[in-house]
């Protein structure tokens, strides 16, 4: 290493290396240390080392998807304009979502052909191809959002719906009767109202803002579907 | 020379005629100082606001083969070139419903509103609303019907949702297909003027079932003397949308061809329509034809509503 510049400065020329006169000079001794770790600052979303997670116990790893989906929940409960939802996608919260609701849809005793209500397949169906479709038509349009981070805002914008189908089936438990429909009627007009605010407050940024209009109206048709089946569950 | 210039016209007159006078650089001849610039760069959209007719006949070529130069570029494989089909912005496509539901006669829709700018947002979406409005419009109409009846249990019938998305689905594109298929075959015999290119066509059709979706929300309404009036008025309006923008296309041809064209897409337009009010809405039970099988129902639905 003493030898990287072996040529002296020749004074005669004008030397450019001004730097490696004096390394001649220099005798490196043995504990300088010129070993370490290089890792990258900006990265310390992941982890540094590969080996703790894979060391690490299965609540840690389930506990810390699940506060993941749990704080993304609380995003869409209190929707503001954070970016939460678009940085750190992931669909588990979507998958839970639209297999609880294609659950609660479903009726409890199997009956005969007059049994006219959308089964598991169909509600997955119309909730997964719905916001594939409606994923493509706004990148159609030209909006700059990533086609997962599309269907993570739009899956997890579900939750109000979920909760009022839990509602939903409670007071069906109560007289059927004028009331208990306007109560049920009442409480999925609030919660696809808010489905819609939460929803576009994350997807309104990325469209060009000349055809907002064209890429929300497909959003507010696919949770008015879903709206009307929540409705329209008898038991 | 430019002070006159200044005061008689923006800012494009004022260039070319700086350009011609001041250097020899090639300059765009530009005849009429008061007609449109052709070489500004504005959207496509932007010339849909001129309802001149004169102005339509010279200026929609030229601009159709300056645009058609622009566009669909891409080989049809890349996202970009799907992308084309969806170049439009909102006031576009408010438009182009306006003209579907406002015919004009001697307008029309497709030089007026699509001009070479077809687009699938429009149909693909109008035909996604129709679909939801027939289902839960027929599934609401026969709930209100049946109410009351102790026999009557209500089901959201799911079922006719995936039959109603074929019908319509099937009918916007199957149809536009043969009738291009047809078009381009009669092309080849006989020399038209206008032809149509398979999208615009879908275009126009996409558009031209608007009418249907309040059609069907006020199909709702018990009454048969009110549901087949809703049935003329949307017939009336989609169907004269439909013969006018096909009319040109066909008129060179044989007389009784021609004719028949016209007649077939009208009577396609009103099957759609009768067979959805027919499959997806129950026939109201306060019919106002007396007939001896119907009196004793009549009697008895009178007492349930009484």
């Amino acid at each position: 290493m003493a030898e990287a510049a072996e040529s002296p400065g020749d004074p005669g020329t004008a030397s450019p290396r001004p730097l490696f006169a004096g390394l001649s000079d220099i005798s490196i001794s043995q504990d300088i240390p010129v070993e370490g770790e290089i890792t990258i600052p900006m990265r310390s979303r992941i982890r540094e080392f590969d080996s703790s997670t894979l060391n690490e116990s299965v609540q840690n790893t389930i506990m810390r998807d699940l506060k993941a989906v749990g704080k993304k929940f609380m995003h869409v409960l209190y929707p503001r304009k954070s970016n939460t939802l678009l940085r750190d996608w992931d669909l588990w919260g979507p998958l839970i979502l639209c297999v609880t609701l294609a659950l609660m849809l479903q009726r409890g005793s199997v009956d005969s052909e007059k049994d006219g209500g959308p089964q598991f397949a169909e509600v997955f169906v119309i909730v997964w191809f719905g916001a594939v479709t409606i994923t493509l038509n706004s990148k159609l349009l030209g909006g700059n959002i990533s086609f997962f981070q599309s269907l993570c805002v739009l899956g997890y914008c579900i939750l109000p719906l979920t909760v009022a189908m839990l509602v939903c089936r409670l007071v069906l438990l109560a007289e059927p009767g004028p009331i208990n429909f306007m109560v049920r009627l009442f409480v999925v007009i609030v919660m696809f109202a808010w489905s819609i605010i939460a929803s576009t407050a994350f997807l309104a940024d990325s469209q060009p803002p000349n055809r907002k209009a064209l890429a929300v109206y497909p959003v507010f048709l696919f949770y008015f579907v879903i709206s009307w089946m929540i409705l329209t569950f008898t038991p | 020379m430019a002070a006159v210039d200044d005061l008689r016209f923006e800012e494009f007159g004022d260039a070319a005629a700086s350009l011609a006078a001041n250097s020899d650089t090639t300059t765009i001849s530009i005849e009429d100082p008061g007609d449109t610039p052709k070489h500004q760069p504005g959207p496509p959209g932007g010339s849909g606001r001129e309802e001149d007719d004169e102005l339509l006949g010279n200026d929609d070529s030229d601009k159709t083969e300056l645009l058609a130069g622009q566009k669909k570029s891409s080989p049809f494989w890349t996202f970009e070139y799907y992308q084309t089909f969806f170049d439009v912005d909102t006031y576009q496509v408010f438009d182009r419903i306006k003209g579907s539901l406002l015919p004009v006669p001697g307008k029309n829709f497709v030089r007026l509103y699509v001009r070479s700018n077809p687009d699938l947002y429009g149909p693909f979406w109008i035909c996604a609303t129709l679909v939801f409005a027939i289902a839960i419009s027929g599934n609401l109409s026969n709930f209100l019907i049946h109410l009351g009846e102790k026999t009557y249990h209500y089901v959201p019938e799911f079922r006719k949702v995936s039959i109603a998305a074929t019908v319509v689905y099937a009918y916007a594109w199957l149809v536009p297909l043969a009738l291009w298929g047809f078009l381009m075959w009669r092309n080849s015999k006989v020399m038209n003027i206008v032809s149509y290119s398979f999208l615009e066509i879908v275009c126009v059709y996409g558009y031209s079932l608007f009418i249907y979706i309040p059609t069907a929300i006020l199909w709702i309404i018990p009454q048969k003397a009110v549901r087949w009036i809703l049935v003329m008025i949307a017939l009336g309006v989609s169907g004269s949308v439909l013969a006018m923008t096909f009319w040109p296309a066909v008129r060179e041809d044989n007389r009784r061809i021609a004719l028949a064209t016209i007649v077939t897409i009208v009577l396609l337009h009103m099957l759609l329509s009768v067979g959805c009010l027919a499959y997806f809405f129950d026939a109201p039970e306060m019919d106002h034809l007396p007939t001896p099988t119907a009196a004793p129902n009549q009697t008895v639905a009178a007492a349930k509503l009484s």
